[in-house]
């Protein structure tokens, strides 16, 4: 546990004094919204409609770009094999760094969401608490499957264009599942009608996290 | 598998699978009635019903061996899976041209975003991605890096299909009575159907054999090569 909080406290240190990550998740989240606010027209019905694919293929897109950097920057200066020198087995270095993920890009939705809502010009002051839980919910799957594929991807010949190929047909569930909650949060609809999805988001997360943790040992291993 | 169970499958194999598929093509073109709500198309069914089977077939293969090649370290599991993660791609893609052909004249369009055409694409999707993987990492770390993903693969499917299915039953439904008029209640019609069914499976079996033979032979030539360069 305390090697786990360790690791933890090591990936934000290395954030809070470089901010790279940080920066660069708000920057890419804010140009998706305002790239796709482009696709509809301003006061139209279908923007509305439209508005929580939006907002989810920002946070996607955000947490392709967050997943590359976090194992790319242990890459630059061969960090990899000082991290799998510490004391501690695969599983909690997997953990840590799913959960560090997982904060960078909280903090980053902290930012997008509220500029989604002004963007796109949403109601969400009776609904926010539970789009943020829906939120969580979907970056804590991102996270689950995207540390284990940014492992595997930044080892390959490819790279950083492996992650999005392998990593985004696999998160479909939290896709569908999170654009159909927030749509539903965002016109006003009680959390009891999305409970079914919020447990499927739910599961997915569960299941990635403890395949993640058990299999993450063969995806680092030299 | 004892050498001699090997040797007995490999001539026996190949012309069983023949015998098989021909029958299956005399049933499907010849014996079968023509369906009377869809016509001649619906015999399209006796070869996108088994060979969708065979694609699941395919991604259990992949995940099976999966296990087995992390948990044992045996390359030869590690080639069965890389075969039926090739099989996957090639059942999947079949599903997916057959599917439209079939759609066009009875649905009116080519394609639409049913739950199982949907979970179909993105399981094509994730083994498309597989063997990319396989290309961009060779050797010992690839096939670890493969066998990670056809595990979470694996996991991933029935959570997809739920997810897609319920997507689709929220939302209205575009088709509602997707199979209709094909509930095979004409005997001849079922008879059709299994005889395709074991012909599609005696041919994943066959294919599955033919490639993991062929990637023994890939894996010795570079074995061969290492050595050549390390003497």
């Amino acid at each position: 546990m305390s090697g786990l909080l360790a690791l933890i406290r090591k990936d934000l240190r290395v954030e809070l004094r470089t901010k790279e990550t940080l920066a660069s998740l708000l920057l890419l989240g804010i140009l998706t919204l305002l790239v796709l606010s482009f696709a509809f027209e301003p006061g139209s019905e279908s923007r509305g409609e439209a508005a929580p694919g939006a907002l989810w293929v920002a946070v996607t897109f955000s947490a392709v770009l967050g997943m590359n950097r976090s194992f790319a920057s242990e890459r630059d200066n061969d960090c990899l094999q000082g991290l799998l020198l510490c004391p501690v087995d695969r599983g909690t270095i997997y953990l840590a760094k799913a959960a560090a993920n997982f904060l960078f890009m909280m903090a980053a939705q902290a930012v997008i969401l509220p500029v989604f809502v002004f963007f796109f010009d949403q109601t969400i002051s009776s609904s926010w608490l539970g789009v943020m839980a829906c939120l969580a919910l979907g970056v804590l799957g991102l996270s689950a499957v995207g540390t284990l594929f940014a492992a595997i991807a930044v080892r390959t010949r490819a790279r950083e264009v492996m992650l999005p190929l392998l990593m985004l047909p696999l998160v479909v569930p939290l896709f569908i599942g999170g654009i159909r909650t927030t749509a539903r949060l965002l016109a006003g609809r009680p959390l009891a009608d999305v409970a079914q999805w919020l447990n499927l988001m739910l599961a997915f997360d569960l299941v990635f996290l403890v395949v993640g943790w058990l299999v993450f040992a063969y995806a680092v291993e030299e | 598998m004892t050498s001699r169970a090997i040797a007995w499958t490999d001539s026996l194999l190949p012309p069983l699978t023949f015998f098989t598929m021909a029958s299956a093509l005399y049933l499907v073109f010849v014996y079968v009635p023509t369906d009377e709500a869809q016509g001649i198309v619906q015999r399209i069914f006796y070869f996108h019903v088994p060979i969708a089977m065979m694609t699941y077939c395919s991604v259990a293969t992949v995940a099976l061996f999966s296990i087995l090649y992390l948990w044992r370290g045996d390359r030869v599991y590690d080639r069965v899976a890389h075969a039926g993660g090739e099989l996957a791609v090639f059942f999947c893609s079949l599903v997916l041209i057959t599917g439209p052909i079939w759609a066009r004249p009875i649905w009116g369009t080519w394609w639409t975003w049913d739950a199982r055409l949907t979970a179909t694409l993105i399981l094509w999707l994730i083994y498309a991605a597989y063997l990319m993987l396989r290309s961009v990492s060779p050797g010992v770390e690839g096939a670890r890096y493969a066998a990670v993903l056809g595990i979470v693969g694996a996991f991933d499917v029935p959570i997809i299909n739920r997810a897609v299915y319920w997507w689709r039953t929220i939302h209205p439904a575009v088709l509602v009575n997707r199979e209709g008029g094909t509930g095979l209640t004409d005997p001849r019609m079922q008879l059709a159907l299994a005889v395709s069914f074991v012909g599609f499976f005696l041919l994943f079996l066959l294919l599955l054999r033919l490639r993991t033979d062929s990637l023994r032979l890939t894996d010795s030539v570079e074995d061969l090569r290492q050595q050549a360069l390390t003497a």
